[in-house]
């Protein structure tokens, strides 16, 4: 057996299935350099990111399983899940192997397990279109932070840019260290270090000498009207938890007590 | 008043409104405006009753000409009345959906003064957001009973989705309970609304520049257990008004008593919630599942059955439909498989093209088996030496769910 090792990006992991054909190999394990132990078995492979060869591999996927399979299986390698590599190694192999459009083929433990993990960081995904909260700075930017469980930040790109066209925002990954910033004409991968506090109870807020004059005013507005929107008599605890699992509380204006 | 307490009492008593989709919409955000309509919709919050949070819910105010005994907002009803200005909704809505808060604005009100008056106010505020503030955001208008013809449709030019809440299911209910109201009135705006929207589609095929009209289309909604309605007046109603006039969606809301009306449910009674999750699992069946209404409920079974989902209890009362056989059977028989939902039956019908799907598959793919393995048959099926009778299938999912459910251990005696 032969373990690959690549460097975490897609150009990485299309790099390693050119590889696989060109060195002719047998069975290969692929790992992610962050992953590999050195005393794992076998011969170890260091794949080279490649833009070329992952271009004519990108290609030849688009050609059998088209854009909207190849849309599932980006979504798939934003899931960073060490298994979901293997996976999508596995299933680029099926691919070129068998020919045609495999995407639908769930009895196969790769299409399925594929499906299932860009299913998975779809709702991540749209868990962040709504769990986003911006917070009004005082020179206008609406800035947030947030820190989802996948990479989703280049998923939600076109959603917000869209939508919120006439004002300067912010959306800030802290777990991944670089958020989204939209300059009133086009949006763009930043790192920058948001200054905020991480307060008693864990809540993450920005600094309140920077917000903008009325921003507490609609944080409590908000804050209230989503504690009189509710129905005591119907109150179900288990479904609110299941709908907005504890983790995103400490980012939900709702939720948590920020500038209260 | 300041402005808190204004919302806190018109977000109050506009909750007993269930709908919040914000679904359907089409609008784009042209010309660097704000806002937009995501396809499936955004619920950007729960509330701690487990309900969707997608749109800032208010009414405009709760003063109220009207008597209805259901309504907290009714006219004998000692509690503080409240009312916004124009521009207070206007800056509320966006200033919230500028922070990601809501997908946009659900405006209803009570009626002051008149139908009309009040209409003409509601026009005002979605016609502001939409004109002068360029809000491309999503707005449910509520169509006040009585109003004009013409202010109803230039209401629509505005909003993504109109509705108007039948409230009761049959007219004598409402008789009872609203004696200054009728489903007529409901019933005409309606009417309005899809007519137009029928004539609007059909010019939209010839010509390019139609203005959008209500796109995310109506609703209503019916109230469950204030009157002695069963179910099968209730359902039979909903199917009637979603054939009628097009509706997206019927809403059942569970009544929550608001009133020490002797003709109502007491307050402190429980509102009717599992007989209104089976009214809505029911609805999902006429509209994604392919039954017709008829078969569901009928003058020998006038109400579901609480202890068993819809789709199972029509199961077990078709025992000769079963079982079928998963690689071959038509997509429209998978379906009306109890524990297969849509998404598992699209997964079925394309996963046998590549090969006969065995149980473990199925189980990935998302099926239900406690459910489904008594109707279904696969390559690896058991094969049992007598016919299960539907009773046992019955008692036998029941106490699966009831071990599932009960984290406490049996005791011995």
């Amino acid at each position: 057996m032969e373990i690959y090792v690549f460097d975490g990006s897609l150009v990485g992991l299309l790099s390693a299935v050119f590889t696989f054909y060109e060195r002719k190999s047998a069975v290969v394990k692929l790992m992610r350099e962050d992953d590999y132990q050195p005393d794992l078995l076998g011969g170890k492979v260091e794949v080279h990111s490649d833009h070329g060869k992952a271009a004519r591999v990108w290609k030849g996927l688009v050609k059998h399983i088209g854009m909207e399979g190849l849309n599932r299986f980006y979504a798939a390698f934003l899931g960073e899940d060490a298994a979901g590599y293997q996976c999508l190694f596995d299933l680029s192999r099926y691919v070129f192997e068998r020919g045609g459009d495999v995407m639908e083929d769930f009895g196969n433990a790769h299409v399925l397990f594929v499906s299932q993990l860009a299913r998975k960081v779809h709702r991540e995904k749209h868990r962040m279109e709504a769990f986003v909260r911006f917070q009004k700075m005082a020179d206008g930017l609406f800035a947030a932070t947030m820190e989802p469980d996948y990479n989703v930040l280049p998923l939600i790109r076109k959603h917000f840019t869209d939508r919120y066209a006439d004002q300067r925002w912010l959306i800030y990954d802290r777990r991944r260290k670089y958020g989204l910033y939209y300059n009133g004409d086009c949006t763009e991968e930043v790192a920058v270090e948001l200054a905020e506090r991480v307060e008693k109870g864990d809540g993450v807020s920005l600094p309140q000498n920077l917000l903008a004059a009325d921003e507490v005013l609609y944080q409590r507005l908000w804050k209230g009207y989503f504690n009189h929107t509710n129905i005591p008599a119907r109150k179900n605890t288990q479904l609110h938890i299941r709908h907005i699992p504890k983790r995103y509380w400490r980012y939900l204006t709702e939720k948590f007590d920020l500038h209260l | 008043m300041r402005i808190e307490e204004k919302l806190a009492i018109l977000a109050d008593a506009a909750k007993y409104d269930v709908s919040c989709s914000s679904s359907g919409g089409t609008r784009k955000n042209v010309g660097k405006g704000l806002g937009n309509s995501h396809v499936s919709g955004i619920c950007h919050s729960y509330t701690e009753d487990g309900r969707c949070v997608s749109l800032l819910k208010i009414l405009l105010t709760n003063h109220c000409i009207y008597d209805c005994a259901f309504c907290v907002s009714r006219r004998s009803n000692d509690i503080r009345r409240a009312a916004f200005k124009v521009q207070e909704v206007v800056d509320l809505t966006l200033n919230f959906y500028r922070r990601n808060y809501i997908e946009g604005l659900f405006l209803s009100s009570g009626i002051f003064k008149s139908a009309d008056y009040t209409m003409e106010r509601l026009l005002q505020i979605v016609k502001k957001l939409r004109t002068e503030e360029r809000f491309h955001g999503y707005i449910h208008l509520k169509t006040i009973p009585g109003a004009s013809e013409q202010l109803v449709r230039e209401a629509g030019l505005y909003a993504d989705r109109m509705s108007i809440n039948l409230e009761l299911p049959t007219e004598a209910g409402l008789k009872l309970l609203a004696p200054e109201k009728s489903h007529d009135e409901v019933k005409r705006p309606l009417d309005w609304v899809n007519k137009s929207m029928i004539q609007l589609n059909e010019e939209r095929r010839v010509m390019r520049h139609v203005p959008k009209f209500v796109p995310a289309g109506q609703s209503t909604q019916l109230v469950v257990g204030a009157s002695e309605e069963s179910d099968k007046d209730i359902l039979y109603t909903a199917d009637r008004f979603y054939r009628d006039y097009g509706l997206k969606r019927v809403y059942y809301s569970g009544y929550i008593p608001v009133s020490k009306d002797s003709r109502l449910p007491g307050i402190g009674s429980p509102p009717p919630l599992l007989r209104e999750n089976r009214l809505y699992q029911t609805d999902w069946l006429m509209r994604f599942y392919g039954f017709e209404v008829s078969e569901l409920l009928d003058d020998a079974h006038p109400f579901l059955d609480t202890a068993i989902d819809p789709k199972l209890s029509w199961a077990l009362r078709h025992p000769q439909e079963f079982p079928i056989d998963v690689n071959s059977a038509d997509y429209r028989m998978i379906l009306r498989v109890p524990g297969i939902g849509v998404g598992s039956a699209q997964k079925i019908v394309q996963a046998r093209k590549f090969g006969k799907l065995r149980f473990d598959q199925l189980r990935k793919i998302g099926v239900a088996l406690n459910r489904a393995r008594h109707f279904i048959r696969c390559p690896d099926s058991v094969v049992t030496m007598r016919e299960i009778s539907p009773n046992e299938i019955r008692q036998h999912i029941l106490s699966a769910q009831a071990r599932r459910f009960s984290p406490t251990q049996l005791t011995l005696f």
